[in-house]
């Protein structure tokens, strides 16, 4: 049993049904492979008492025979989801030490399901970033090459599913920091619809943007995470969609029309936007994304040429609207009701000041400014009422372009994890790497990061696909389905095959 | 209209700005963050540059990617009415992580002379 640690969600659910393995051992398996691997720095706080009652109970469970797909499944939360029994941070000096007196719906359905919950994991702090860099407690490392960043925001996630700590992981995803992370570690991810899991409990960024998802190393993996997370929370989360809660487990199963057996992408138009496969993109990006377009083919698909204009634009109209909601979500951090406040001040304004110039990073400080600049009177309708009109224009390409195709698909990111410190002094070389993700963000789709090969350094490459709404069936069946003709999920960084 | 949004664009951050910017923010920056922190915004606002060649004569505002997914998308307001139980119990746990707390109330410095 020295390999638990590399079984994924499906073969230890498996496993415990089976009683070859009791949910304590693999949980004791796991919290010991976290504990010596913290180096990586992938956990923010390890629950090591409370995962292990949470393992003696679903062992028990087990016992009488409950069913549950994900009991007695250990997995982590990104820690932007609020918890409670575990401090909530979201990688800010500001949130040091607060204790949620609630748990996120995404939490509490996981839990539901019967899924331990071994900790907390690093991420960019209040989730802006795009190589986990910008954590008040310090950087992540790539599981692939330590010397690498494991991307972000959710770079704590990606590297501890990568690096076999935990079998997935939840995510949150504004402009790519499910999918980012995703490809740059190797791993699969998905970043469903906008308002398909409940925001209720994630601590706010950009709240027009923000989505939680799965990360795990395969797409069916994800289906089970997925189907637990997802599903109306009419009365919490206003921008919660009221459709029905899916099987995306046994939907991934049913056969497409005319599917056959090496075939079972029969039909499936795979649309190629041209401005996903220009001179930005590095060669070894290209070529692994190529390849992986190949196989697609040989399973049945078409490829389709598409355009999505505006690409290039969901930079600026991104870097404008997510702050903007930044900088007015953040208000709520004035040392007030929760979190940092300066140990000496003078007047109220003085306070205000002094705790959130204490308690944010420079990202976190960048973007507030940002935001309020957009914001401010006589730049609201030049920039932040501009950029929600292109918004529109660039959610109206993506519908134009599924006209003609089903999925569309190009590379999560111009080039592989870059090297800790290289981007750290340029917020704007971040901001561009950004590009392949955003536009998907704006317009509120779900994507997937699928693992598909390996570039420069022997670094993983993700296949970004991207799918209309509430299309996430299609894209975990092309994920899966291409999972099972390659490998490259199954591939774990040397350094963590022990 | 137009002229005036170009003029606006093209203006470029200066530490003042900064300034008026943080103190909108309630951040208190060192002069040395302000001049860093101009010339990142600076270097971002030329890519907003390219937004103004872009025709949005007539569009409607996308706030939210809801009103982009059609008919079968709504959203809704929830009664407006306490979701949580007024008790000691509930108010504790949320001023748990407060700074500083008296009797239940939330301290801060004197805001009335």
């Amino acid at each position: 049993m020295s390999d638990m640690h590399d079984w994924g969600v499906s073969e230890t659910a498996r496993q415990l049904r089976s009683k070859a393995v009791s949910s304590v051992e693999v949980t004791m398996a796991l919290l010991a492979r976290a504990q010596a691997n913290e180096a990586l720095g992938s956990f923010l706080h390890l629950d090591v008492e409370g995962a292990l009652a949470q393992a003696k109970q679903a062992d028990a469970q087990l016992s009488a025979g409950a069913q549950g797909r994900l009991l007695g499944v250990a997995l982590a939360h990104k820690d932007v989801f609020v918890t409670t029994g575990m401090p909530t941070t979201a990688g800010s000096q500001m949130l040091a030490g607060y204790q949620s007196p609630f748990n996120a719906t995404v939490v509490q359905r996981l839990a539901d399901a019967g899924a331990i919950s071994l900790g907390k994991l690093n991420c960019d702090e209040f989730a802006m970033g795009s190589g986990n860099e910008n954590s008040a407690y310090g950087p992540v490392r790539n599981p692939w090459d330590t010397t690498r960043v494991p991307g972000g925001s959710s770079g704590g996630s990606a590297a501890a599913v990568a690096a076999r700590l935990i079998p997935a992981a939840t995510g949150t995803d504004t402009g790519g920091s499910i999918r980012q992370p995703a490809s740059f570690c190797g791993i699969t991810g998905i970043k469903p619809t906008y308002g398909l899991c409940s925001r209720y409990g994630m601590v706010a960024f950009a709240s027009s943007l923000d989505q939680a998802g799965a990360m795990a190393r395969t797409a069916e993996d994800c289906a089970w995470l997925l189907s637990a997370m997802a599903g109306p929370d009419i009365d919490r989360d206003a921008t919660s969609l009221d459709v029905p809660a899916r099987d995306y487990a046994a939907a991934i199963a049913v056969p497409r029309a005319g599917a056959t057996a090496d075939k079972p992408l029969h039909g499936l138009r795979i649309g190629l936007p041209k401005e996903f496969f220009g001179e930005g993109v590095s060669p070894d990006v290209q070529t692994a994304v190529q390849s992986a377009l190949q196989q697609l083919t040989a399973l049945g698909a078409v490829l389709v040429d598409i355009t999505l204009p505006r690409t290039e634009l969901s930079i600026p109209v991104y870097y404008i609207i997510a702050p903007a909601e930044a900088s007015s979500n953040l208000s709520r951090f004035d040392g007030v009701r929760y979190g940092h406040r300066a140990a000496e001040y003078g007047d109220l304004i003085d306070m205000y000041q002094k705790t959130r110039s204490e308690g944010f990073g420079d990202e976190v400080k960048r973007r507030i400014l940002m935001g309020a600049y957009v914001l401010s009177h006589g730049y609201y309708d030049a920039y932040y009422l501009k950029a929600q009109k292109i918004r529109r224009l660039i959610a109206n390409d993506f519908q134009s372009a599924f006209q003609s195709c089903d999925v569309i698909a190009g590379p999560v990111a111009p080039t592989v994890a870059w090297r800790l410190g290289e981007k750290a002094n340029d917020p704007v070389a971040n901001y561009l790497a950004d590009i392949f993700t955003l536009s998907s963000s704006l317009a509120g789709l779900p994507g997937m990061s699928v693992p598909a090969g390996f570039g420069e350094g022997g670094m993983p490459v993700g296949l970004q696909l991207v799918g209309n709404y509430l299309k996430e069936d299609e894209l975990l069946q092309t994920a899966h389905q291409f999972q099972q003709m390659t490998s490259w999920h199954d591939a774990m960084p040397k350094e963590f095959s022990v | 209209m137009q002229l005036v949004s170009k003029k606006v664009l093209l203006m470029a951050l200066h530490s003042e700005d900064m300034r008026r910017l943080a103190r909108l923010a309630r951040l208190d920056l060192p002069e040395e963050a302000q001049t860093a922190l101009a010339g990142q915004l600076n270097t971002f606002f030329g890519l907003v540059e390219q937004m103004n060649a872009v025709d949005t004569d007539g569009l409607e505002p996308l706030a939210h990617p809801a009103d982009a997914m059609g008919e079968a998308v709504t959203l809704r307001l929830r009664p407006d009415v306490a979701s949580e139980p007024a008790t000691e119990a509930v108010r504790a746990a949320n001023q748990r992580s407060a700074p500083a707390v008296e009797r239940g109330l939330y301290l801060v410095p004197k805001v009335i002379e």
